[in-house]
C-alpha cells in the first residue's frame, strides 16, 4: 500500500483550483500598496548597486578619502568643498551644500569633504546587504530552533524556550550593543578563524542573533500548532517517521510564517544596523551605512542637515516598505483570507 | 511739641537707617573691588571631569582654571591680558629674588598679612610643608619640576619620610623662605608659578584630599563640589588683594559650575540666558552661527599648545626614518586647520614649538620644496611625490597602521585625515577612538605598542623645555609605563645633549639658551618622531550679561575678573 502523507494526498478539485503559491502571488500583485513598497525597494537596491559607476564615472570622487582641502568644478568656475562661513570673526567653515547636479556634489559634502549622494549608495549597499543577510541568518537559526522546540517538546522545548526567554529578557539594543562593543575592539576568534572587526560579518551575525528569539517564538507556535494538526496525526497513524513529518509535513506549513516574518526582520534589522553604525560599533569607517552617515552628519545639523536627513529619508522609505510588503505577503499568504477570497 | 520731637526724631531715624541700608548695600564685600559690577552669581558649564580638588595633584586644565582662583604660589604668571611669553611675577613672595650661589640659592621674603580661607596666616612654615607635600602626594610633576631641590631626590624615592632638609628652609624670624638647588635653573620661577607649587596650610593631610578641598589664599573657596553634578565657590572673607596682577580680587560674589553639559547644550544654554561661560571650545558646527549672531560675545583665546601624532619609533613602520619623513611630508596641514575650524582659529604647525613659545624660530622641513637640511619659512602644501618615493626605498608599502585617537568629533576628523593620507601612501590603516582620559594613558604605554598616537598638549607654562625636553628627551621615556609622556619613545643623546645645553645657557643669556632651543627643535624635526599637525585658538561664548577683560595668558580665562551686569 503506498504511502502518502496528508498534505500530499490529491484533492477532486486540485487540477481546476491554482495552488497556494499561485493565489498568494495572484493576491499579493493585486496589492497596489505591496507592490508599490517592492517597486521602491528595488529602485532603491538597484540605486544602491550602481554605487560604484556613480561615485567614478559620474560623480568622479573618492567617498572613502577625506578632501577638506579639495575643490571641484561647478559651471565652469572652481569651488572650495569646504566654504568659509560668512560672519565678521571668519569663524568655522561649512562643507558645500547641495549642488542638485550629479556630477558635483549633487547631496554636498560630510565634514571630511566627502560626496554625500555616493557615500549614501555606498552606505546603502553596506546597510541593506547587512539587513538582508541578517535576516536571513536569523531567519535560519530561529526555524532551527523553533521547529525543535514545537515539534520534539519536552525537554527540548524546555531548554530551548527558557533560553530564549532568557535572551528575550535583555532589551535588543543593549544586547547588540554589548556585543558589537566586545567584537569591534578585538574582532572575532573563532578557532583557527579570526574576523577583523571591520568585517561585516560581525553586525550581520550580531543582529541576526538578537533578533532570533523574536522570530522562533512564532514559528514554535506555528509548529505546534501543526504538530496536532489532522493530517500530522494521520501521518503518524500510518507510520510515517518522525524526520518525513517534519519535512515534507511540518517545514512546508511553517514557510508561510518565514516568508511573512523575513521582509519585517529586514526592517528591523537595518534599524539595528543604522543604531550600531551611528554608535561606531557597526560597519567601520572609512566604510559607510547609512547610520555612519547620520552620525556624520551629526555634527553638522545646524549647518548642513542634509547629511543626516538623506540617509535618515533612504531608511524610513526602505524599512516602511518592508513593513507594507510584510503585510501584503502576510495578506497574501493567510491561508483562511485566501480561501475566504477564493470562494 | 512731644508729636513734633517724636516726628523730627523718627524722620532723623529713618534717613539715618536709609543712608545706612544704602551705604551698606553699596560697600563692597570684603576682598571685593570697588566696582559698580561687583556681586552676582558667575553661571559656568562644561562637561565636568574636573577630577581632585587637590592643587598639588590635578593636572587637568580645566581644573586649573577653577583652582587658580583659590590658591597661590610663591610666584605666579600674570592674570591680565599680554603676550604668551610672560615671565613668571611675584604672588605670595613680596619679590623675585635675585639668584645666589650661582643661581643655586633662591631667598623669598614672603608677604606679610596673608591668611587662608580658614583665618590662620601664610607663615614661612607652611610654604616649605606645601614644598615636602608635592613629594607626599606624589605630585606629577615632583620629579621634572622640583626634584633638583636638595634633598628633593630622596623625597622621590622615599615620599613618607620627605623633609626637604637642607633644600627649603623656613626663617619665621625673618619672614623667609630659603631654596637650595642641585642645580642652576632657569625655569625655577616659572615651576614654583605653577599649580603643584601652591601654597597650603602646614596641617593639610599629605594624602590626594579629593573632594575636600583644602583652604587657600586666593579670592574664593570652594564650598561645596560634587563630580557628578557641579561645584560652588564663594568669597574668602580672609581674603583682602594685594596684587592685582598676581591674584586679583573677584568680581563675582559667588561662582557655580555645572557638570553634564556637552558643548552643543552649553552653546544653547549660554544664548538663552542660562549659563555664563563654557568651559568647552565651542563646537564646530556652531561656530558659523555664533561668529554671526553673537560676534561680541565671542573671545578667540591664544595659548601654547599644539596637536600632533606620534610615531611609536620603536616598532614597525615608523621605526625607520624614512617612513617618519614621508608621512611628515604628505600629511596635508592645511586639512588639520579646516577640521579645527579654519585660518581664523587654527594655523599649521611644522615643529613642536608653537608658535609664541619661547625659543620659537619659524621653520618647517617637511613641505613642497623644502627639507631637514634646507627648512622653509613655513608650510606650504604637501609633499606627495616625495612622500611616495621614501616609502618605495623604505618597501613597507601594504603594511598595517593602526591610530589611536580620542572620541571626541574633533579629533576624529583629525585621524581620519591622518587615515587618509597613510592609506594614501599605501598602508592598510584603522583608526580606534576611545574616550580620552584613556586614549591618553593607553598611548603613552609601550607594552600597547600603538604606532600612531593622536593627542595635543598645553604648556604647562611658557618655556621651549616644557615642548621638547618633556616631549621627546631620553629621560621622558619610561617603558612599560602609563605614565611616559615621551609617546614615542624617542631618545637621541645628541638632541639631549642640546636641549641640557639649552637650559643651562638660559639661566645667564636667555636670548643664547632660545636660540639653542630653536636649534634643538630642528634636531629633532629631523628625526621626525612625531607629525606636528596644527595650533588653535580657543573660542568661547559668553553671556550678554558678562562683560571686561577676562582673558590672560596660560590660565586662558580668570574667573574672578567676570564682571556681571
Amino acid at each position: 500500500m503506498e504511502t502518502q502523507t496528508a498534505a500530499s494526498a490529491p484533492s477532486p478539485s486540485r487540477a481546476s483550483v491554482p495552488g497556494p503559491w499561485r493565489m498568494a502571488g495572484r493576491s499579493l500583485t493585486a496589492n497596489r500598496s505591496a507592490m508599490t513598497a517592492l517597486a521602491a525597494l528595488m529602485l532603491v537596491t538597484f540605486a544602491c548597486l550602481l554605487a560604484p559607476f556613480y561615485a567614478g564615472d559620474v560623480a568622479r570622487t573618492d567617498p572613502f578619502t577625506s578632501n577638506v582641502a579639495g575643490s571641484f568644478m561647478l559651471g565652469g568656475q572652481e569651488v572650495d568643498i569646504m566654504q568659509p562661513n560668512d560672519n565678521p570673526l571668519h569663524l568655522g567653515l561649512s562643507p558645500v551644500g547641495p549642488t542638485w547636479n550629479p556630477s558635483a556634489y549633487m547631496l554636498g559634502a560630510d565634514s571630511q569633504g566627502r560626496d554625500v549622494a555616493a557615500r549614501l549608495l555606498y552606505g546603502g549597499r553596506n546597510s541593506l546587504l547587512i539587513s538582508f543577510s541578517a535576516a536571513l541568518v536569523c531567519i535560519a537559526i530561529a526555524t532551527v530552533v523553533g521547529v525543535s522546540a514545537g515539534f520534539f517538546g519536552g525537554f527540548v522545548d524546555t531548554a530551548l524556550s527558557r533560553l530564549m526567554d532568557i535572551m528575550w529578557a535583555v532589551p535588543v539594543y543593549l544586547f547588540a550593543i554589548s556585543l558589537s562593543i566586545v567584537t569591534i575592539s578585538q574582532g572575532l576568534k573563532i578557532g583557527p578563524f579570526t574576523i577583523e572587526s571591520d568585517n561585516l560579518l560581525i553586525p550581520i551575525f550580531i543582529i541576526a542573533l538578537v533578533y532570533v528569539p523574536y522570530a522562533a517564538r512564532p514559528i514554535r507556535g506555528r509548529v505546534m500548532a501543526l504538530r496536532n494538526a489532522e493530517f500530522v496525526m494521520a501521518a503518524r497513524s500510518l507510520g510515517v517517521p518522525q524526520h518525513r513529518i517534519l519535512l515534507r509535513d511540518i517545514v512546508p506549513n511553517v514557510s508561510t510564517t518565514l516568508v511573512v516574518l523575513t521582509p519585517l526582520l529586514t526592517a528591523l534589522a537595518l534599524l539595528a544596523e543604522s543604531a550600531l553604525s551611528f554608535l561606531s560599533i557597526g560597519v567601520q569607517a572609512p566604510a559607510a551605512s547609512w547610520g555612519t552617515i547620520i552620525q556624520d552628519g551629526e555634527g553638522l545639523i545646524y549647518t548642513r542637515p542634509m547629511v543626516a536627513i538623506a540617509p535618515g529619508l533612504a531608511i524610513v522609505i526602505v524599512v516602511l516598505a518592508l513593513n507594507i510588503l510584510g503585510d501584503g505577503l502576510r495578506d497574501a499568504l493567510d491561508v483562511r483570507e485566501t480561501s475566504r477570497r477564493g470562494a | 511739641m512731644r508729636l513734633k520731637s517724636f516726628l523730627i526724631f523718627g524722620g532723623a531715624c529713618a534717613l539715618f537707617a536709609t543712608a545706612s541700608t544704602t551705604a551698606f548695600a553699596e560697600a563692597p564685600a570684603p576682598g571685593a573691588p570697588a566696582s559698580p559690577h561687583v556681586g552676582g552669581t558667575l553661571r559656568l558649564a562644561g562637561q565636568g571631569m574636573l577630577g581632585t580638588m587637590d592643587p598639588q595633584v590635578s593636572y587637568l586644565h580645566i581644573a586649573y582654571q577653577v583652582l587658580n582662583v583659590v590658591y597661590d604660589g610663591l610666584t605666579t604668571f600674570s592674570k591680565s591680558p599680554g603676550p604668551l611669553t610672560r615671565q613668571a611675577i611675584p604672588d605670595l613672595a613680596e619679590s623675585l629674588p635675585p639668584p645666589e650661589d650661582g643661581g643655586l640659592t633662591y631667598r623669598f621674603h614672603l608677604r606679610h598679612g596673608l591668611h587662608f580661607s580658614n583665618g590662620k596666616e601664610v607663615t614661612p612654615d607652611d610654604v616649605a610643608a606645601s614644598m615636602r607635600r608635592i613629594f607626599k602626594v606624589n605630585s606629577p610633576t615632583a620629579g621634572p619640576y622640583y626634584s633638583h631641590i636638595v634633598g628633593g631626590a630622596a623625597c622621590l624615592h622615599y615620599p613618607d619620610h620627605c623633609t626637604l632638609a637642607g633644600g627649603v628652609e623656613p626663617d619665621d624670624q625673618n619672614w623667609t623662605v630659603t631654596f637650595h638647588l642641585t642645580h642652576p635653573d632657569s625655569e625655577f620661577f616659572d615651576r614654583l608659578a605653577f599649580l603643584h607649587a601652591a601654597i597650603l596650610p602646614a596641617d593639610a593631610p599629605t594624602h590626594d584630599v579629593g573632594n575636600d578641598a583644602a583652604p587657600g589664599t586666593g579670592p574664593y573657596r570652594i564650598v561645596s563640589y560634587d563630580p557628578n553634578t557641579g561645584l560652588r565657590m564663594e568669597r574668602n572673607p580672609y581674603f583682602r588683594q594685594w596684587d592685582a596682577e598676581a591674584q586679583p580680587a573677584g568680581y563675582p560674589d559667588a561662582i557655580t559650575y555645572t557638570f553634564g553639559m556637552d558643548p552643543e547644550a552649553s552653546v544653547t544654554a549660554i544664548e538663552n540666558g542660562q549659563y555664563d561661560w563654557m568651559a568647552e571650545n565651542a563646537p564646530l558646527d556652531r561656530l558659523g552661527e555664533i561668529g554671526s549672531r553673537y560676534a561680541d560675545r565671542v573671545r578667540l583665546i591664544d595659548f601654547l599648545n599644539l596637536y600632533y601624532a606620534a610615531l611609536n619609533v620603536n616598532i614597525p613602520p615608523f621605526n625607520d626614518l624614512r617612513v617618519r619623513q614621508a608621512f611628515n611630508y604628505a600629511i596635508n596641514r592645511k586639512a588639520m586647520v579646516i577640521h579645527a575650524g579654519g585660518p581664523a582659529v587654527s594655523i599649521p604647525s611644522c615643529q613642536l614649538l608653537p608658535v609664541g613659545s619661547p625659543g620659537f624660530e619659524p621653520s618647517c622641513a617637511y613641505t613642497k620644496g623644502a627639507s631637514p637640511e634646507h627648512p622653509a619659512q613655513e608650510w606650504r602644501a604637501p609633499d606627495m611625490e616625495r612622500a611616495r618615493q621614501l616609502i618605495k626605498e623604505a618597501g613597507v608599502s601594504g603594511q598595517r597602521v593602526g591610530i589611536v585617537s580620542p572620541s571626541t568629533p574633533g579629533y576624529v576628523a583629525m585621524a581620519n585625515e591622518l587615515r587618509s593620507t597613510l592609506a594614501d601612501l599605501g598602508f592598510v590603516v584603522s583608526v580606534r577612538a576611545i574616550t580620552q582620559a584613556v586614549q591618553f594613558t593607553y598611548i603613552q604605554n609601550s607594552d600597547n605598542r600603538v604606532q600612531v598616537g593622536l593627542t595635543g598638549w598645553n604648556a604647562d607654562y611658557p618655556a621651549a623645555s616644557s615642548y621638547l625636553q618633556a616631549l621627546l628627551s631620553c629621560g621622558t621615556f619610561t617603558p612599560h609605563s602609563d605614565n611616559s609622556i615621551n609617546i614615542s619613545g624617542f631618545c637621541d643623546h645628541g638632541v639631549d645633549a642640546i636641549m641640557d645645553r639649552a637650559a643651562s645657557v638660559s639661566v645667564t643669556d636667555q636670548k643664547a639658551g632660545d636660540a639653542l632651543w630653536a636649534e634643538a627643535s630642528r634636531a629633532i624635526m629631523a628625526q621626525a618622531p612625531v607629525v606636528p599637525l596644527n595650533q588653535v585658538r580657543w573660542v568661547t561664548l559668553l553671556s550678554a550679561r558678562v562683560h571686561g577683560e577676562i582673558r590672560a595668558p596660560i590660565y586662558e580665562v580668570v574667573f574672578s575678573k567676570f564682571q556681571l551686569r
